[in-house]
This record gives structure tokens, sequence and C-alpha cells, in this order.
């Protein structure tokens, strides 16, 4: 039970960084039809930058500044960058944000080296916030995911309570009509593309310092980012919340599950033994393979259900 | 406009070929080709590498370099990729260099001793030799073992021996966690050998193994390891796995040993921080502590000439002992030869900076050295990476101590 309780609490929080980075890809997509690759990169980016500006003026500024500039590296992108590769096509886009990607790592370590930073959480919350069960519960997770279940919420009643939403959300489907109307669809474009950016930006000030500053962390992060949205749907911002949550969870789970395939089929009289193809796969343990698991889910999702969990367009 | 950019495309072209030249003109050095991953997320490595080889070289041709003449190091990118490394080895034949050194990874380490091997078979006239200095998988110098390779670091056998040596006698409980490919799984087969070899009251309460590099929570690792109410936990994990690992267990509240094997590579301080204090261990070759311990004035102004003008820290000190034994060996020699350089560094022995016997066994071509045990502790003389805290010498497994066994049965070469 106590095993249960802890993973959920652990699952949650790492769902609800996933849900940070994942969301703000998700709304690129369903706005622009682009899939960023470079989004992984700017959470880099927004977790270097935090980690500079808390040097100087503390972690809280950096809380607001660093997601603010990520914002404006966005939109610097989309208006230099993607706007100028738009009329070639989609792939001409996603090429562009694929270069991006070496571009940015590679800035990256020219401007803050190849090592890891010093970035740590603040000593005003760097304490445990309850115990349970024996194991501590850090106040730096319960703020985390304060931020998130924030960030959550305004992002929601900005897209489906405001008129800025509603016209995004029709420049969504209908762009010319928009134009036409008398709005700014370029304009709209950078501005959703910028908070795109503004939200992987804060999910690295929060996550550089959860985990660690270096210049990987867009590798290790973005290829499970990807499967969120592809996972919850594209486009879809209710599909990714869900499917942060359901990777969060599962990762968590599936390392303190010791049995296998094998184990499951033994109550069934169906023994594994010897030496053959197939033994090193039933008997491997979940926990072994747990980071893989979510790999395993987009397959079979994209095989069952092409759109994802609530996507409203094919993949 | 045109004609500017046109200017500047030629004067980059020109500065292209001064680079592509200029090695030409320097014909009197020793050259060194270097293959080790200069790009890429393993490119810190590569990097640090680099300065202390710039660093160790000043001394070594300071000395005296060989046969009159100053080492050069030329350096190759392979990626952490076998393939890579082994266009790299064309080049370096194309180049004529004589000397093929490679620091990091066991997979491009296995695919380099087989490429040289090869060449050699064919090109009896024109021989290299392949210097590993960082490739730590025990079968290279076990089962796969050959003539043209020289391994001068540590194996992971002779490092997981003096791992379990160094484990306090109130550790009876102990958890095994390590990255699931080659080297994770060598660093778990050899610990399991040895902690049933020397310390039998020991149980393994947990043995696991994670995908490398993957992992981004590890808080139900942490989980698991408290359940499991293990006092130590015994890795190889290094970067990010274990710099997340130790950040996760401290958030946690999980009170363990972690005796880790790479907790001291680069960069691993600085991540972890005072998280570390008094719970990381490690077992290292060198570090800017044991010669202020064992009172050797030399090798530490050695250390500090390092420390001076660098953030990190001087902990390669077999790579100094490979260029010394190197270059008497090419003495001993009279040529850069490679069959004679390899008869010449059989069986030599030598004192490392700080005064330890080691020895190139001939056996297996593996060099016998001492390993320190160390802890992660504010009460030091140098801190590591200006973190405050530092390595504090806890063990010495001596060389002796580490002349471990080798199954290897080398073929040599007739002439």
């Amino acid at each position: 039970m106590e095993t249960v309780l802890i993973s959920v609490l652990n699952g949650l929080v790492y769902g609800m960084l996933l849900f940070m980075l994942a969301s703000g890809l998700t709304l690129i997509f369903s706005m622009m039809g682009v899939l960023n690759f470079a989004h992984a990169s700017i959470y880099m980016v927004g977790a270097y930058l935090a980690f500079t500006i808390s040097q100087v003026l503390g972690f809280f500024p950096a809380l607001i500044i660093a997601p603010v500039l990520c914002g404006l590296i966005g939109a610097g992108i989309e208006i230099w960058g993607l706007r100028r590769v738009h009329h070639n096509g989609h792939i001409a886009e996603l090429l562009f944000t694929f270069g991006l990607v070496f571009i940015i790592q590679r800035l990256v370590q020219m401007t803050w080296g190849m090592l890891p930073m010093a970035y740590r959480v603040p000593a005003l919350l760097d304490f445990p916030l309850f115990h349970l069960y024996g194991v501590n519960f850090p106040a730096y997770r319960g703020f985390m995911l304060l931020v998130s279940g924030a960030m959550l919420l305004s992002t929601w009643v900005l897209l489906k309570k405001t008129r800025v939403g509603l016209i995004i959300q029709a420049a969504l489907t209908h762009p010319q009509m928009v134009s036409s109307l008398g709005h700014n669809v370029p304009q709209v474009f950078t501005t959703v593309f910028a908070g795109g950016c503004l939200l992987a930006g804060l999910a690295g000030v929060i996550g550089g310092n959860y985990q660690t500053t270096e210049p990987g962390m867009a590798d290790s992060m973005g290829p499970i980012v990807f499967v969120v949205v592809v996972f919850g749907g594209l486009g879809s911002l209710a599909g990714c919340f869900v499917a942060s949550i359901v990777m969060g969870m599962i990762q968590t789970f599936a390392v303190v599950v010791d049995y296998s395939v094998a184990d499951l089929l033994r109550p069934l009289g169906l023994a594994i033994s010897g030496d053959t193809l197939l033994t090193e796969v039933l008997t491997v343990p979940v926990a072994r393979i747990g980071a893989l698991l979510p790999f395993v889910m987009m397959v079979t999702i994209l095989f069952f259900r092409p759109r994802g969990l609530m996507g409203t367009r094919d993949a | 406009m045109r004609s500017l950019f046109r200017r500047a495309c030629f004067a980059f072209v020109a500065l292209l070929m001064g680079a592509a030249i200029r090695p030409a003109l320097a014909q009197d050095t020793i050259k060194v080709a270097y293959v080790d991953p200069f790009s890429g997320p393993f490119a810190s490595g590569g990097d640090e590498f680099l300065k202390v080889f710039a660093y160790i070289l000043q001394k070594v041709n300071a000395d005296g370099g060989a046969l009159g003449k100053k080492f050069e190091l030329v350096p190759f990118d392979d990626k952490l990729q076998p393939s890579e490394a082994l266009i790299a080895l064309k080049s370096v034949t194309d180049q004529n260099i004589p000397f093929v050194m490679q620091c990091t990874g066991s997979n491009v380490g296995s695919a380099l001793l087989d490429g040289v091997s090869k060449y050699n078979a064919r090109n009896p006239d024109n021989r290299i030799l392949y210097l590993n200095c960082g490739a730590l998988a025990t079968e290279l110098t076990n089962e796969l073992c050959d003539f043209w390779q020289f391994r001068f670091t540590g194996n992971v056998e002779m490092r997981a021996a003096a791992r379990v040596k160094a484990l306090p006698k109130d550790v009876t409980k102990v958890y095994l966690l390590n990255q699931d490919y080659l080297f994770g799984q060598s660093i778990q087969h050899d610990t399991k050998k040895w902690l049933a070899k020397l310390r039998p009251d020991i149980q393994i309460v947990g043995d696991e193994l994670m995908p490398f590099g993957k992992v981004q929570d590890f808080s139900p690792y942490i989980q698991k390891i408290k359940a499991s109410g293990a006092q130590s936990v015994i890795t190889g994990n290094y970067n990010r796995d274990l710099n997340l690992l130790i950040k996760a267990a401290v958030d946690d509240g999980l009170n363990v040993r972690f005796d880790t094997f790479l907790a001291h590579l680069i960069g691993g301080p600085t991540a972890i921080g005072s998280a570390g204090e008094g719970r990381l261990f490690s077992v290292t070759e060198f570090d800017p502590n044991v010669p202020a311990e064992l009172n050797k004035p030399e090798a530490e102004a050695f250390s500090n000439g390092w420390r001076a003008t660098h953030d990190t820290d001087f902990s390669e000190i077999p790579f100094l002992t490979m260029f010394q034994m190197l270059a008497r060996a090419i003495d001993k020699a009279g040529s850069t030869d490679a069959l004679k350089v390899a008869l010449a560094l059989e069986g030599m022995k030598g004192t490392d900076l700080v005064g330890a016997p080691v020895e190139m066994r001939k056996e297996d071509h593996q060099l016998l050295m001492p390993y320190y045990a160390v802890s992660f502790t504010k009460n030091v003389k140098y801190d590591a990476e200006k973190t405050g805290l530092g390595w504090k010498t806890d063990f010495i497994a001596t060389t002796e101590e580490l002349t471990l066994p080798t199954v290897c049965k080398m073929k040599r070469p007739a002439s």
C-alpha cells in the first residue's frame, strides 16, 4: 500500500513535468502543424538561463525572467526562421527545427561548457514537506506540482475563456476566415510559438535543478516528450495531460514491478526453462525495461488508434 | 558584397590548407594519434582528456621526450562510435602515425583492437601499436587479448576487487544497481565474483540493471533500495545516471552509502555537490589529495600546476605513466618500430608519479597498478572542482593486491 501511494506521488510529479514540456509542443503542433523538434532544446536553454540568472538575482526572479527570454527566443525563431521556410511545406519546417536542435546544442556547449552546472534547488524550498512511511516528500516537488498545476489552469483559461483563446482556436481550423475578419494570423502564429517556448522554458527552470543541467538534457528529454504528444493525440491539450500523467505513472510503477512475462505464464502451467530464443525476452523483469514501455505504448496506439487518445486528426 | 563573401571564402580555404600542411612541416616529432569523442553527448570527456594530455606532454617533453624528439598528439573524433573509430584508424595508418591511443568506451576499444591486429597482419613492414588508456572491459586483456594492445589503466575486475576490498566491515547488505550495457554488466558480474570471494558475509539484497541514460526519475529506485534494507549501493553508474540517483536519494531521505566506481569522473562532483558528503565513495587512480596524504611533494606540485590553470581536477595519473613508459620503450628500442617498442614495453617495471610500483605484464599487456578507495568529504586539503568537498583516501589497494590472474593466450608475432 505504501509503495503504491509513494509511487503515485512520484509519478504525478514526473508526469506534470512531462506535461509542462509536452503542452507547449502540442500547442504549437495543433496551431501550426509543425512538430517542433527543437522543443526540448528550448527546455535546456531555459534551465541554463535560469541557472545564470539565479546566480545574480536568485531563483524566483529567474522563474519569471528565464521563461520570458525563452518565449522571445521562440518568437525570433518563428519570425526569422519558420515563417521563411513555411511556404516550402511542412517537411521544410520539420527539417528546419531538426537542424536547430544541433545548433542550439552546440551554442549551449560553447556558452556554458560541456560540464554539468551547479544549479541547485533554492534553500527556501530545500526541506522535506512531509514524511510518508519513512520516505521524505521534498518541498520542491510540491512546488513543482503547484507551478505545473497553475500553468495548466492558466493555459486552459486562456484558450477556452478569453477572446485571445477564441481567435487562436479559430485560426487553428479556419486561418483564412480569421484573416478575412481582420486578424493578423501570422502574428497569432508567432504568439503561439512563443507561448509554447515559454512553457518549455518554464519546465526547464523547474526541471533543471530537479534533475541536472547539462548539455545532454535535451537529448534525454526529447524522445519521451514526443511519445507523450503522439500518445495523447497530436494537437489535443487534454489528451496531452492524460498521456503525461499515464507515462509518469507507468515509468514509476514499472521500476517497482519485478515480474516478467514468464512469471505471468507460470500459473497457467507454462514454465520457461532452458536457453531458447525467447528465454531472454520472456524472463527479463519489467523493471529492467521500464524506460522502454512508453515507446511500446506509442507503437501500440499508432497501430490501433493512429490519432492518439484524444487527437482530432491522424498522426 | 558578393566579392567580400568570395574573399572570405578564399581566406577560409587558405586557412584550412594551412592547417593541413602544418603537421607535415613538423617532422621532428613522435606522433601519437588520439581517438576519442570530441563531439556528441560524450564530448566533455574527450575534451577534458585532450587538455590533460597537453599538460602531461609538457612535462614528458620537458623531460626529454624520446630519442631526443618531442611527442605530438594528433586528435581524431570517433563520436564514441566503433565505425567512426575505424575510419579514424584508416587516416592514422595513411599518415604513418605509429601509435594510436584511445581512452573512452570498450565498444570502440574492441573495434580498434581488432582493426589494429588485422592491419598489422596485412602490413608487416608498417605496423602500429594500440595504446588503451580507458577501454575498461576485462575481456580486452583476457579472452580478447592481443599482442598489439597495451592497456595502461586498470580493468573492471581490478576496480571491482579494489571496490570490494574497501567496503567497511559493518556493511553486510548491499544493493547492486548498474547500467544495462556491456560496462554495467561487467561491473555487476565482477563485483559479485569478488563479493563471493572476499566477503561471503555480505548479502546481496538487490541486483538490478537499469536502462542506460534513459531514466529521468530515480525516486522509484530509491524506494526499492529503501525497502530492501541495503546499507550500501554498489554502482558503476556515471554522469547523469549517477548524479540523478544521488540527488533523488538525498531528496527522499535515503541514508545509505553509495559505493561507486566512477563518481570522481569530470563533472560528477559539481553535479552532486554537498548531496554526496559522507555518503559518496569511489575508486580512483589518483586524486589531488593522494600526494599530500603520502607526502610526495613532487607529485603535489605537478597536480597543483594543473589546478592553477583549470577548474577541474587532475586524476589521470596512468596517462602520465603511459607516456613515461612509452618514452622509455622507444629509447630502449632506438626507434618507433611497433614490434621493437612492444617488446621493450613488455614486462617493463617502473614507478608512477607518487612512487607506487607499476608493471606492464607480459602475459596480457595489462598495466598492474594501485587503486585508491576514496570518500567525498569536507576535511581535505584540495577540494574537487571547487565544490568545497574533495576526495579523501580511505584505503589503498596496492599493485600487488591487484595483480589478478589472466586467461590471456596471446598470439605472438614470429619476428
